[in-house]
């Protein structure tokens, strides 16, 4: 699930947890209601903003979030999967943050749960902690478990994600594979100075957004860069500077969630 | 959902208790602000309090080092709970323990009776260092029934503190509970008569002792040792009205945060 920062990819993840309930419509996990204990047996969660105990060790809370599954993994397995093995009988108070958002991944699945809930898992991770929980994640996804979880990063997604729903102010944007995601989004940026600055009206019409426009220097992101160089020429537009680079994802994701700006 | 491999739906809640209440002790333990002070207050305020006073007289008879002995058994079990549930659950708010925990399949009430039992221990081992102290330092003789009598009915009747515990859990902060149950708890117990006999207060105190819980309360611990001055099904009364009370106070505080966080 991507989206930008108050996309509603939290709330989202909430309703379908039960911890909030819908307006309108209802939720059902394994065909029941996301708060009943037969299915929130079979869910492993990692939420943003949520914390624990700093006094127990790593290994003491993983045992004792295993006592609430039916059928948990070794407390060993889940924190090596997690990459804490080396730091499993210290206090939780003394990991850093990097560690800390780990050990909500061990407790996420020590129950050995069908399905994951994991709210920006890598946030506050550091590179190498990164690299063990993807490939915990695609070990667990090969193994027939569904993971669904949020990002505002393109790149994450693209590559752990088969399916990516984009949202943005609540709403469903786009719903696609990753490869189709990519053929839809624009791919290369085009950055250019004018000689005088932009007045308006001179960039509409193209087949580009334009993302950044400030006095005579403008952004814009196309998938047919020649075309919108060869229709600025054909405007007069007197450009003195130039660079037609790939898009960077990032970019080109918030072109895709872009909303006209309200005006006021 | 079928052949004889299937896991069981859920996990056994009988487990999940042991294994909570064994978590929760651990945790109170390794916070020895929390468990020194439990136990260590009670006595010290007895020695200063109640152990002058042992060898008196009160106008009905009793000895007054049994009867301070009892209260200050009542004031140390309604401080474990004022002050573990109270600040217990406040920091846990402050940490969003909260949060993670209701997306487990840990049942809310499994949790809470795992927080009853383990200040229920915490409760009954003050006791157990308080009662013998009095006994042995201050020479007061009862017999062995009579302590087991308080320590059960104090331990039964202390419902109404862990009420207040939640009460000011879900209504203060991290940073102020502990304030705010001293607060609370401190003047309530004076008032009450627990560190000293009402008879020996300002009149209005007296005026105000009957309609404050921790006057009730005494009396549990008081009719242990036959220096009751209320029959106890008022007192029992009294005690079951603050419960609900108390639980209101905490269920609003909790509703109004979960509706801001979770709305």
């Amino acid at each position: 699930m991507l989206g930008p920062n108050g996309a509603g990819k939290t709330t989202s993840i909430s309703l379908m947890l039960g911890l909030r309930q819908p307006t309108a419509g209802q939720v059902r996990l394994f065909g029941l209601p996301p708060t009943d204990r037969r299915a929130r047996s079979r869910c492993g969660v990692m939420l943003q903003e949520s914390g624990t105990t700093s006094v127990l060790t790593v290994r003491e809370i993983v045992d004792v979030f295993r006592a609430y599954y039916p059928a948990p993994l070794p407390a060993e397995r889940a924190i090596e999967m997690a990459g804490l093995t080396d730091r499993a009988e210290a206090r939780i108070g003394t990991l850093s943050g990097g560690q800390r958002q780990r050990l909500y991944f061990a407790l996420a699945i020590c129950g050995d749960p069908d399905i994951l809930f994991l709210d920006e898992p890598t946030v506050g991770m550091d590179v190498e902690a990164r690299r063990a929980f993807v490939s915990s994640i695609q070990t667990l996804a090969s193994s027939g478990k569904t993971i669904v979880f949020t990002s505002h990063y393109l790149r994450e997604a693209e590559e752990l994600a088969r399916r990516i729903v984009v949202i943005d102010h609540g709403t469903v944007i786009a719903d696609a594979s990753p490869q189709e995601l990519k053929a839809r989004v624009p791919g290369k940026k085009i950055t250019l100075v004018a000689a005088r600055p932009f007045g308006g009206g001179e960039l509409d019409g193209l087949p580009a957004s334009v993302i950044n426009l400030a006095g005579e220097r403008a952004s814009l992101l196309s998938n047919e860069p020649a075309v919108v160089l060869r229709e600025l020429f054909r405007r007069g537009i007197d450009v003195v500077d130039l660079e037609v680079t790939g898009a960077d994802l990032e970019e080109a994701f918030l072109a895709l969630t872009r909303r006209p700006e309200p005006r006021a | 959902m079928t052949g004889a491999g299937s896991r069981p739906a859920a996990a056994p809640l009988g487990r999940m208790l042991l294994v909570q209440t064994r978590s929760e002790m651990r945790m109170r333990w390794r916070i020895p602000a929390f468990s020194v002070t439990i136990v260590a207050l009670p006595v010290l305020f007895f020695t200063f309090f109640g152990l002058p006073y042992v060898r008196q007289t009160l106008p009905n008879g009793i000895n007054l080092g049994a009867y301070l002995l009892a209260s200050f058994a009542a004031y140390s079990v309604g401080s474990v709970m004022v002050f573990g549930f109270g600040i217990g659950v406040a920091t846990e708010r402050g940490l969003k323990v909260d949060v993670l925990m209701r997306a487990t399949p840990l049942p809310p009430l499994i949790a809470i009776l795992a927080k009853v039992l383990n200040a229920l221990a915490y409760a009954l081992l003050s006791l157990v260092v308080l009662i013998p102290y009095g006994i042995v330092v201050g020479g007061i003789r009862q017999d062995l029934l009579v302590w087991l009598d308080m320590i059960v009915r104090l331990l039964a009747g202390s419902v109404p503190f862990i009420a207040l515990g939640f009460a000011i859990g879900y209504t203060c902060g991290p940073n102020v509970a502990p304030a705010a149950a001293n607060l609370v708890y401190l003047p309530l117990s004076f008032a009450s008569g627990l560190f000293m006999p009402l008879s020996q207060l300002p009149g209005f105190v007296q005026g105000v002792a009957p309609y404050l819980p921790a006057y009730h309360y005494g009396q549990l611990a008081w009719s242990a040792v036959g220096a009751a001055t209320e029959r106890m099904p008022v007192a029992l009364l009294w005690l079951a009205a603050y419960t609900i009370l108390f639980l209101a106070i905490a269920f609003r505080a909790y509703r109004r945060e979960e509706s801001r966080k979770f709305g």
